[in-house]
Order: C-alpha cells, then structure tokens, then sequence
C-alpha cells in the first residue's frame, strides 16, 4: 500500500480556500436573511401569479381553492392548483418535472417555475394592492 | 498531439458516463438546480492537466451528447450557461494562483449556479428567480468541496499513471 496516496484531510486546502469558503457562505446566509426578512415584511393575503414567458396571464388569490390550467402551446400545459392556501404544481408536460416536485409555495416572493414551458408561478401581496383598490 | 486526443476522448467519455450516473441519482430538495455536479470533476482535472482551451471543448461535447441523450434539449442552454460560468471562474482563480483545488472547485460550483440562475432569469423574465440564489450558492460550495477533494486525489494518481 505504500504507493497509496495520504488520507484525504485538510492539507488538500490552503489557508485561502477555507477564507474563500467562509466568506461564501457569510455571504450567502446574509442573502438569505435579506430575502427572508423581505419575505416577511409582507402582509395580507397572497395571490398566485402565473406568467407565460414573463407576460402575466392571472392571478389568483391564494384563499380560494381552485385548479388553474396554464396551457403553454403545442398541447403543452401546466396545472396549478391551490390548495390550503398554497400554491402547487399538479402536473405538468414538461420533461423534467422540476416544478411538480417542487414544495408548495405561499409566502411572497416565492416562486414555482418550470422551465421547458417557461412558466412561471408567483406569490405576490403586501399592502400596495389594497391601496390599488382604493384608488380605483 | 495523438496521445493528447486519446486522453481528451478518454475523458470526454469519463465525463458522458459521470452525468449519466448523476442522471440515475436526482437530488431532490425542492429547489431546482441542486445537484452534485460529478461531471465537473473531469473538467476540472482537464483543466488541471491540460489546458483551458481543451477543458473549454471537453465541457461543450459534454453538455451537447448529456442534453441530446439522457438529459433534456430544453435544459442544454441552461447547462450551457452553467458549464461557462464555471469554466471561467475556474480559469481566473487558477490564474489568480491563490487557491488550491479545492477553492477553484468552489468557485466553479458557485458560478455554475449563477449562470444557470442568470440563464433561468433571463430566459423567464422573472428576477423573483434570484430567490433561489442564496441556497444554490451554498450547494455549490458543498458539491465544489466534495468535488475539489476527488479532483486531487485522481490527479495525483493520474501523475503517477503517466510516469510508468
């Protein structure tokens, strides 16, 4: 066994890559609290919405339980349904399937995408619309 | 110039095989895009051994026979987008000379997300995307460190294989 190289240990990474590392994944848990923060800043019911190649084709309220078909050309759909206040894919044409295994979405900001289609699902709310609906 | 396309073929192939594997174990964490990224191990030991130019050919024909057999022609742009990013983050931290293996690995993990993630953004029109950067960033780094340690290994076996 003598030609048997070292046991891999923390000699394979210089002084460097741990700081790289670190300021990584710093980096990165400060992105996610942004994002979380924002996420909570937001308050009143959500609605989910659907963009077809980034042009919106509804929104849907996220406190009605409803099953939306997204239909994306050439026979290719997908189906989303809400449900419990949550937005999930139910099913979809698309080779993948990233967007049905995807968890159910319902905070704003978050997002069910499914690529191949270029479908995109949304949650969206705060306190601007009610100020919309004021105004009109 | 011939045993160089041997090796290169070899390692295409190597790299075929590693996506195909990765193909059969599908991650899934609910958040699209996270993956281990085996392939890159071949790309970064020949970018390692020789050269940015060939590592640059070697990611390309990877990503076109992935997409056309086993994976899915619309994710290839995505993967496109991904493999060039990566490649030249690795190139300029190879460059830079400041970081081992491991760190260039990183780095490449890291950037293969973002320009999959730029990718995604830019072909949905949807920058709500950028919600998934901050998980995709530290899966980058754990894929990049496990891969960066399997980069080191096989290399320093290969350099023995070609003094024999």
């Amino acid at each position: 066994m003598g030609r048997f190289p070292a046991p891999v240990g923390l000699r394979l990474m210089k002084k460097n890559d741990v700081v790289l590392i670190a300021v990584i994944v710093i980096l990165a848990f400060a992105a996610f609290v942004g994002v979380s923060l924002y996420s909570a800043s937001a308050s009143g019911e959500g609605e989910a919405v659907v963009y077809l190649d980034g042009e919106e084709q509804g929104r849907y309220p996220l406190d009605q339980d409803c099953s939306i078909e997204i239909p994306s050309g050439d026979g290719k759909y997908n189906r989303l349904e809400i449900k419990d206040g949550q937005a999930a894919m139910a099913e979809a044409t698309c080779p993948d399937k990233v967007c049905v295994k995807h968890r159910p979405v319902k905070k704003q900001g978050e997002s069910l995408v499914c690529l191949p289609n270029k479908v995109v699902v949304e949650i969206e709310n705060g306190g601007e619309p009610e100020v919309d609906g004021a105004a009109r | 110039m011939a045993k160089k396309t041997a090796y290169l073929g070899m390692m295409t192939a190597l790299a075929f095989v590693l996506s195909y594997l990765e193909s059969l174990l599908p991650i899934n964490v609910g958040v699209p895009g996270v993956k281990l990224g085996l392939a890159n191990l071949v790309v970064i030991v020949a970018l390692e051994t020789i050269g940015f130019k060939e590592a640059c050919a070697l990611s390309l024909v990877r990503v076109l026979l992935t997409a056309f057999t086993f994976g899915n022609p619309a994710g290839m742009l995505y993967s496109l987008a991904g493999g060039a990013f990566s490649l030249l983050a690795m190139a300029g931290a190879k460059k830079l000379n400041l970081f081992s293996l491991a760190g260039i690995s990183v780095l490449g993990g890291v950037f293969h997300n973002i320009g999959q993630l730029a990718a995604a953004v830019l072909v949905v029109e949807t920058a709500s995307l950028v919600y998934y950067l901050p998980v995709l960033v530290l899966s980058g780094t754990a894929a990049g460190v496990a891969v960066g340690g399997l980069a080191a290994v096989l290399i320093r076996h290969l350099k023995g294989l070609s003094q024999r």
